[in-house]
């Protein structure tokens, strides 16, 4: 066994909160980058510039690259082997969520209730997934999440029959509806199978993968790179004001479901798709 | 090739505004979101709206916190369409522009045609980039709306896009037309 104490937690939170909003990652950038040299749409191209300078700006002066530095969601893989000590998780969690907001002149995106919404005014609390693994490290992903995007992100739940072309169909009919709103070009993530919030978590989960990684099965890293072409036909392009760069990356993420199912979850980043991990 | 626009926008600007013009704002713009729309439209019925309506330009945002010695923290757009149900009055009395990201509803289009306005997009996405046109900052109404409150915003050079002008034309659909592959 190894102790743990739940400080160091807060420190590391705190940080990953700060750098996840000032840095935009290297899998994203260079894929911008890639991008702004296809882009056909002159307008396009000079939005991608654009995009690639506000994070420079942001990351040489620690700003954040976006003013919706978003809801915190984490995902934490607690080896079993740790034993924690000097107060609970998640309270540990919530306090680096809290100084690193305050600290890092970070928005407070946060309403208590979501009918009365009132502010909490520190950001919190996070959206915390805990996930006991083997080992005696703690492996924490902090990924501020933005709601531009994630108000464009739908769920079904198909029929077995509906199948592989049924999941394409709802992917497209999505992208295609959100249209300009969710600050493309996006990420998109893709949860099939489980339960209805299983789906929905694995969508999320997925988009924690560096975009250029593909699904280890064949059948879902081909669905990958199709969906991924199909949306960039649709012709929304940065910012929806036209072009052939509406996504920068789709990863699909799959889980047992029942014979009677075909869950199906859309969630959709922004081209941000902010998330930093460390391990403690 | 960008068209420099000092405000306020008044209408004779806003007819020579056209969708797809690429456009530098100077001048005042006020902030207002969900939450202060929602004020706003209940102070047009008061008549104890915070500001003059009339050739305003409304900017959908809700600013990071400002570092010290800055004059804003980053202030990207938010998105439109949350704000389409309250628009119509505002336009009914004098606002002339509006700016944000995504698409609006028809009522709100119908309305600015109506009434002499246009619809700007900033660059979602780009908040540390659009606040360096951004002189100078002030809370001048609902601050216990924290980020939501409205300030009046000095600008240099806010760079934006005409999406939707006065005339009805409509940029979003226009140009994803001419890349649509299908």
């Amino acid at each position: 066994m190894r102790e743990v104490s739940v400080n160091l937690v807060t420190d590391q939170v705190k940080k990953m909160c700060q750098e996840a909003n000032f840095k935009l990652s290297r899998d994203i950038k260079n894929a911008l980058v890639d991008y702004s040299e296809k882009e056909e749409s002159p307008i396009g191209k000079g939005i991608l510039f654009d995009i690639i300078k506000n994070a420079d700006i942001a990351e040489s002066n620690d700003v954040p690259m976006c003013q919706d530095t978003g809801m915190i969601v984490a995902f934490v893989d607690l080896g079993q082997e740790v034993v924690l000590k000097d107060g609970l998780l998640t309270d540990a969690i919530n306090e680096g969520i809290r100084q690193g907001y305050e600290e890092g002149f970070l928005r407070k995106s946060v309403v208590k209730d979501p009918l009365e919404r009132v502010n909490t005014k520190d950001n919190t609390p996070g959206v915390i997934h805990y996930n006991l693994v083997e080992g005696d490290e703690i492996k924490i992903t902090i990924a501020p999440k933005g709601f531009g995007s994630e108000n464009m992100s739908r769920m079904k739940m198909l029929k077995p029959s509906d199948g592989i072309q049924g999941v394409k169909d709802f992917v497209i009919e999505t992208v295609s509806l959100a249209g300009p709103n969710p600050c493309p070009p996006i990420v998109v993530g893709v949860g099939i199978g489980g339960t209805i919030e299983k789906a929905a978590l694995i969508a999320k989960e997925s988009l924690m993968r560096d975009i250029n990684s593909s699904h280890p099965d064949k059948h879902i890293s081909d669905l990958e790179v199709e969906l991924l072409e199909s949306i960039n036909k649709l012709g929304i392009g940065p910012q929806g004001l036209g072009g052939i760069t509406t996504a920068i990356g789709v990863n699909v993420e799959t889980y047992p479901t029942h014979i009677a199912g075909l869950p199906v979850v859309v969630n959709i980043n922004c081209h941000a798709t902010r998330h930093v991990s460390c391990i403690i | 090739m960008k068209k420099n626009i000092s405000l306020p926008l008044t209408q004779e600007k806003v007819k020579d505004l056209h969708a797809g013009d690429q456009v530098l704002l100077s001048g005042i713009i006020y902030t207002g979101r969900d939450a202060a729309h929602k004020r706003l439209v209940e102070a047009v019925k008061n008549d104890d709206v915070p500001f003059e309506l009339k050739d305003a330009v409304i900017y959908y945002v809700g600013p990071a916190p400002s570092k010290p010695g800055a004059a804003i923290g980053s202030c990207g757009p938010t998105t439109s369409y949350r704000m389409d149900d309250l628009t119509l009055p505002l336009l009914e009395n004098g606002l002339t522009g509006m700016i944000g990201k995504g698409q609006r509803n028809q009522t709100v289009i119908n309305g600015m045609k109506k009434h002499g306005a246009v619809y700007f997009a900033a660059i979602g996405g780009a908040g540390a980039l659009i606040a360096s046109s951004v002189v100078s900052s002030e809370v001048i109404a609902y601050d216990d709306l924290g980020t939501e409150a409205v300030r009046r915003l000095q600008v240099k050079d806010f760079p934006c896009v005409v999406v939707i002008d006065s005339y009805g034309v409509n940029m979003y659909d226009e140009e994803r037309k001419k890349y649509e592959r299908v």
